[in-house]
């Protein structure tokens, strides 16, 4: 446990040393400024609280960004050590390979949270501050399940990460994943609804697609239910499924442990 | 000595690296207080060597044991071993002291309290600094400060001489002559002979994944039996004669009662020997 907890904080050191923490923070909380700022100015009376409001349309940004920064932070892991040269040192030591991943994995886990709670926050205190803290559950719970969604593209980061030899290869699986999960597969999906052609989609097999892609998870899990989801139209599907949030949180849980089993193996399978 | 105080043996190793043999059929043992030096051109398979050692790839064949285990199972071994890779590098935004605590740590060591070791390889004043300010020799007293860490029975460095200056060399040569002292095994590997006279005990020479020879430096001259070459002027003529070790004596004082003058007398260098075992497995 201590090697792990060892490069874990040496992967921390190295954020803050190399200004990725600082640098973060600071896109996270300007964009959680400006939403905050925008959504939350008095347009009309609504019902809801006006953090419920800045809930809708941070969810919506960090579908964007989050899995980006984790993809960022990620896909070099094992790579950059390769290439800098400090790989072999690393690996002469009293420790297994396996903890190398899960180490590295924690202490972007850290920097990962560090940026959204802060960022978060600070929009947050902004928002408090002016219009009072009604709804301030559901905006811890949806920087909670950010901090998931980032754990999960970190987890596919270490493991574009630890599955080839080269940096540039793992940027381009990276890209790659992104493009795909955040962009493509919503499109994908959207298309086969219209080739249907009005006929329904049976449940099981609409809620097994959103399963099947992390950025759709976390998209039910923060607007399905609550004021959120009569803002962001979110409501309408979740009523339709028969997805919990217990059951999208061990999803979400499933995609970040899945990769990251993977990336484990295939480190120590590797022949350096 | 008998294989059971040996710190590693390897017992015909093979390894193969996309079809070539990088090592194979390779036996030898290493026993405490030796300093030993692998020989070889680039590519003879030192690091190779090095690497199985550490357990970092698998031997495809053979028996392996490093401080009486299998060094592809189980990292305990790895604690009571050093290493310095080829042109060691570390993360340059960390200083010297905070790059020596996360080795140390992975070791089990504490983070702090190692003073003694930057004294020891030359680096207090630099101790403080980023990496990043660091030259090339500054780098490799850090790298080998790392592999001291914790008081090693094995010191594993690869080539840790390329690259330094005569002065830096003496001194490494120096801290791996006392760690010797103390017990630990060194294996060191060189792409030169004539800079270990002196300094390794022993020399393995490897070609091509191979052993070409194995023993002390005059052993390795002894087997070799090149020839001196004397040059003298003899009756107003030069002259030039190539002697075995034997022959040395007898020539010499005839030589001189016959009134031989300007008399120069070459050994083999360690670079001779060195090509003419390359010559005879080539041939």
């Amino acid at each position: 446990m201590s090697a792990i907890l060892t490069i874990a904080r040496r992967e921390l050191a190295e954020g803050m040393r190399n200004r990725w923490v600082v640098s973060m923070t600071v896109v996270m909380a300007a964009l959680a400024g400006a939403i905050a700022a925008l959504g939350s100015a008095p347009t009309g009376s609504t019902a809801t609280g006006a953090l419920d409001v800045v809930v809708v349309g941070l969810a919506s940004l960090t579908i964007f960004l989050v899995p980006l920064i984790a993809l960022l932070l990620s896909h070099d892991s094992i790579t950059r050590e390769a290439e800098r040269g400090t790989l072999l040192l690393l690996l002469s030591h009293p420790l297994a390979r396996w903890q190398v991943v899960a180490g590295k994995f924690l202490g972007q886990l850290a920097i990962l949270t560090l940026a959204t709670v802060i960022g978060f926050g600070c929009a947050a205190v902004f928002v408090i501050w002016g219009h009072g803290a009604e709804g301030w559950q559901a905006f811890v719970y949806m920087t909670a399940a950010s901090i998931l969604l980032g754990a999960v593209f970190l987890g596919l980061g270490v493991l574009a990460s630890s599955l080839v030899q080269e940096s540039s290869t793992a940027a381009g699986i990276a890209i790659g994943l992104w493009l795909f999960l955040v962009a493509l597969y919503d499109m994908a999906l959207l298309a086969a609804l219209v080739a249907r052609g009005g006929h329904a989609v049976p449940g099981a097999l609409m809620d097994l697609a959103l399963l099947a892609n992390p950025t759709d998870a976390y998209r039910l899990l923060t607007l399905g239910e609550g004021a959120s989801a009569m803002l962001s139209g979110m409501g309408g599907v979740y009523d339709n499924s028969h997805l919990t949030p217990a059951l999208l949180v061990a999803a979400l849980l499933a995609w970040c442990l899945l990769p990251l089993a993977l990336a484990m193996t295939a480190f120590s399978r590797r022949n350096l | 000595m008998s294989d059971a105080d040996a710190t590693v043996v390897l017992d015909n190793v093979c390894k193969i690296y996309a079809g070539r043999r990088v090592v194979s059929d390779l036996s030898y043992a290493l026993h405490p207080g030796q300093v030993v030096a692998l020989v070889g051109h680039n590519g003879a398979g030192k690091t190779t060597q090095i690497k199985m050692m550490l357990g970092l790839t698998r031997p495809d064949g053979g028996r392996l044991s490093v401080l009486g285990a299998d060094p592809g199972h189980g990292r305990g071994a790895r604690r009571a071993l050093g290493y310095l890779p080829e042109s060691v590098q570390f993360h340059l935004a960390f200083t010297g002291r905070e790059t020596l605590a996360f080795y140390a740590r992975l070791k089990g060591l504490p983070a702090s309290g190692h003073d003694a070791l930057f004294a020891r390889v030359g680096l207090a004043e630099a101790a403080d600094r980023a990496v990043r300010t660091y030259s090339k020799g500054m780098r490799q007293r850090l790298g080998l400060a790392q592999a001291l860490l914790g008081s090693p029975r094995l010191l594993l460095l690869d080539e840790p001489t390329s690259g330094l200056d005569p002065a830096l060399r003496r001194e490494l040569y120096g801290i791996v002559a006392d760690l010797a002292r103390q017990g630990a095994t060194v294996l060191l590997s060189s792409h030169a002979l004539t800079e270990l006279e002196g300094h390794a005990e022993r020399v393995i020479v490897i070609n091509r994944g191979r052993k070409i020879a194995d023993g002390t430096l005059d052993e390795l001259r002894a087997l070799a039996g090149l020839p001196s070459r004397l040059n003298c002027v003899l009756d107003g003529a030069p002259q030039l004669v190539e002697l075995s070790q034997s022959e040395k004596p007898a020539v010499l004082r005839g030589l001189l009662d016959r009134g031989a003058t300007r008399i120069t007398l070459e050994d083999p260098s360690l670079d001779d020997i060195y090509a003419h075992f390359l010559k005879r497995e080539a041939a």
